[in-house]
């Protein structure tokens, strides 16, 4: 733990430093495409001396000044697979991006979708005995969290204090200075592997960036898709990516699941291509302007032809009618769907007060989805996109940039996570100036 | 071999990724530092350069000094700038040609080569020049405006005689009295401090004014009247003019300077002293004598 503890403190160190000089760069590692994005934090709320959330949700602290997206290479499930196809992915998209913006960066914050997340629910409880509670109970409550045995290959990735009870009194957002004698706490924490996270670290280093930050692209893309009540309420925001499903519940305004279904608009894709005989490239086009899920009687009137280059006419001049497009995307689509019904189900999702469930990433945008997904996954469904951020361009307002904005709302309002609280008293290193001024401190 | 689907020459998927070389590169071109050293520093240190090897030749230094000072002197040569002539108002002859001797001899001259206030302050210093105006004028003319000094005394300095204003300043010499003889008189150290009190005492003169030889600062304290006839008048430091008014009444009563008196004292205003010469005290004495014999006889 201490080792999580000292890369976060270093990266949280590192974000506080890019802030500082005004201009970070948001990287989305997706499976089907990388997205850059150059924040500039000059606006009229960055100087502002008071706590909270600042107005438009503190998104007037930054700007966008720069965008680019590429293609994704060498990226599977999220993860990354060849690492040197997306180091110069992560290089073209990074230098379009500070091109446009005509400044250069040197902090990335970056977010993944892939390394197979994994959520806990940690309960922690610590004897506060009638008085004050103070910051260094706080932290210490955190540390008599009982973590579980994820797993010696897994690195935890988020892990955010949701809610805390003092004595009967559940629900507290922040329980400094109350008086109680038991003080608990509820905690999530996301853990995923740790050979993807440094592979992402290695191929970012390798494009002489820094890492400022970390997360997981279920987090964000519900920080820009869910809006403040469905926060609130409890809403689960599904990120239909490319080569994964991202799958967040959010409750109180904190992420309390996160899941991914390794499944997505890339097998639509490849389904097509192998149930079509077409190449793959070929196949995504088809998808994108022809694609759907709810066939009706004119869709097989509808023809689409299927350019070939094999030089066999017969075969380069096929046409399928869009009705057998639909028959091949849509199963893939129902499993995907069902795929996420289940793990909605095993996380509980039907006792939250609130049902909501968005819809976002770049496979939400095949038409009829809603429809189909509200037959599957419960009658509140809804398409989300992003929010809307300034200076971003109109290319990239979809919802396949949601993780992308809200990675940079992450950058400019983190979550108060474990690592940013004090350390707990037991946790100093041993004969510590510290230790010993806490020592008086606490006698005194 | 020759493929046999012709397929466009782009069909190679090109590689948008620049190289480990060119994003580093481009990075740094981006570098805020780096960028304005380049669009700044670096024309910046390229212009001096150039200017420091030109420059470093001292024969280039010297063409480029000779080129400023022609243009320069092109400019100040344009005949809008010249004066071409010169008057000179208020100035009696000797004057005159003291004045022409400080202002530039030959024209045409640029006004830039003329410093006015230069010669203003060369004329001022002139004895007979009170105050000078020196411009140059409408057509390029140099206009000089002379305000004499006007003598109101003579002084007599040891052998010499000079020319007095109102103010005791100098203003010329004269070789004879008999040269201004319009002007007061005056001797002494410290006379030409007082020349006010001076001339109020010719003033006050009245019907004296043709004995009147001259005034006397005696002592740098009081003044003496020298009259005609070998005739004094001693006034006060204080109150000269009234003491010399008593004198003045006491002459139109009583014709007191037509007879022999070398001096009337009237330094002392309580008790004003007459002393006759010799002849006359001997002539008085004679006079008592014969008055206190014939007396005695009777």
């Amino acid at each position: 733990m201490g080792d999580l503890y000292d890369n976060q403190r270093a990266m949280r160190q590192m974000r506080k430093a890019a802030m500082q000089r005004g201009v970070v760069a948001i990287l989305d590692v997706g499976t089907s495409k990388i997205a850059c994005l150059v924040l500039r934090f000059d606006g009229p709320e960055q100087f502002r001396n008071v706590d909270g959330v600042g107005s438009m949700a503190g998104q007037s602290q930054f700007r966008v000044i720069g965008a680019a997206t590429t293609r994704s290479r060498g990226v599977r499930f999220g993860e990354i697979d060849a690492m040197q196809e997306t180091e110069r992915a992560i290089r073209t998209v990074v230098q379009a991006a500070q091109k446009m913006a005509k400044v250069r960066v040197d902090h990335v914050i970056a977010s993944l979708s892939g390394g197979r997340p994994r959520s806990y629910g940690l309960d922690g409880a610590l004897d506060v005995s009638g008085g004050a509670v103070t910051e260094q109970d706080i932290s210490q409550v955190m540390a008599n969290c009982d973590v579980p045995d994820y797993g010696a290959d897994r690195e935890v990735l988020h892990a955010q204090p949701v809610n805390f009870t003092l004595d009967n009194r559940s629900g507290l957002a922040d329980p400094r200075g109350q008086i109680g004698h038991q003080l608990t706490t509820d905690m999530h924490m996301l853990t995923v592997d740790t050979a993807t996270l440094q592979n992402l670290f290695y191929c970012i280093k390798r494009c002489d960036l820094e890492l400022a930050g970390l997360a997981s692209s279920a987090y964000v893309s519900g920080m820009s898709s869910l809006v403040e009540d469905e926060q609130e309420l409890g809403a689960a925001c599904i990120d239909l990516g490319g080569g994964s499903t991202s799958i967040s519940v959010f409750m109180k305004k904190h992420m309390i699941y996160a899941d991914s279904v390794r499944m997505g608009g890339d097998h639509i894709t490849s389904d097509i291509s192998m149930g079509l005989q077409i190449p793959a490239a070929t196949a995504e086009r088809i998808k994108t302007f022809y694609g759907g899920v709810v066939a009706t009687g004119m869709d097989d009137r509808e023809m689409i032809e299927t350019d070939g280059e094999t030089g066999d006419w017969e075969h380069d001049r096929r046409t399928v009618s869009r009705a057998e497009l639909i028959g091949i995307m849509r199963p893939r689509v129902e499993e995907i769907l069902e795929e996420v019904r289940a793990r909605l189900d095993a996380a509980g999702f039907e006792h939250l007060p609130g049902q909501q469930i968005v819809l976002t990433g770049g496979g939400s945008q095949i038409p009829g989805l809603d429809g189909l997904a509200s037959k599957i996954l419960g009658q509140q469904v809804r398409l989300g996109r992003p929010l809307r951020v300034q200076g971003l361009p109109q290319a990239a307002i979809g919802p396949a940039f949601s993780s992308a904005v809200g990675l940079s709302l992450f950058a400019s309002n983190p979550q108060d996570e474990w690592w940013d609280f004090e350390i707990p008293a037991d946790r100093y290193p041993a004969r510590s100036l510290k230790r010993a001024v806490k020592w008086f401190k606490d006698n005194w | 071999m020759r493929g046999l689907i012709r397929r466009p020459a782009h069909a190679v998927p090109h590689d948008p990724a620049p190289s480990k070389l060119g994003y580093r590169y481009q990075r740094l071109l981006l570098t805020p530092g780096f960028r304005a050293t380049m669009r700044i520093g670096v024309p910046i240190a390229l212009i001096a350069t150039i200017l420091g090897s030109h420059f470093s030749n001292a024969a280039n230094r010297a063409a480029v000094a000779a080129q400023i000072e022609t243009a320069i002197q092109q400019f100040q040569d344009r005949p809008q700038f010249m004066v071409k002539a010169m008057t000179i108002t208020g100035a009696d002859q000797a004057t005159m040609t003291d004045v022409i001797g400080l202002l530039p001899s030959d024209y045409p001259v640029s006004s830039f080569d003329l410093d006015l206030e230069q010669t203003r302050l060369a004329i001022e210093s002139l004895a007979p020049v009170k105050s000078a105006s020196v411009r140059v004028g409408a057509a390029g003319t140099l206009e000089v405006r002379l305000t004499p000094r006007v003598p109101s005394a003579l002084w007599r300095d040891g052998a010499t005689l000079r020319l007095i204003d109102a103010e005791g300043v100098d203003s010329g010499f004269v070789t004879s009295r008999s040269e201004r003889l319009d002007l007061p008189l005056i001797a002494g150290d410290g006379a030409e401090q007082h020349i006010q009190e001076a001339l109020a005492l010719y003033a006050a003169a009245g019907p004296l004014g043709p004995r009147v030889r001259g005034l006397v600062r005696m002592g740098e304290r009081r003044w003496d009247i020298v009259l005609d006839r070998e005739q004094r008048i001693l006034l006060p430091g204080e109150g000269a003019v009234a003491a010399f008014d008593r004198v003045v009444a006491l002459n139109a009563a009583q014709d007191m300077l037509d007879r022999d008196v070398t001096v009337v004292d009237m330094r002392n205003a309580d008790r004003p002293t007459l002393r006759m010469n010799e002849e006359a005290v001997a002539a008085m004495r004679r006079v008592n004598e014969t008055v206190s014999t014939n007396g005695a006889g009777n």
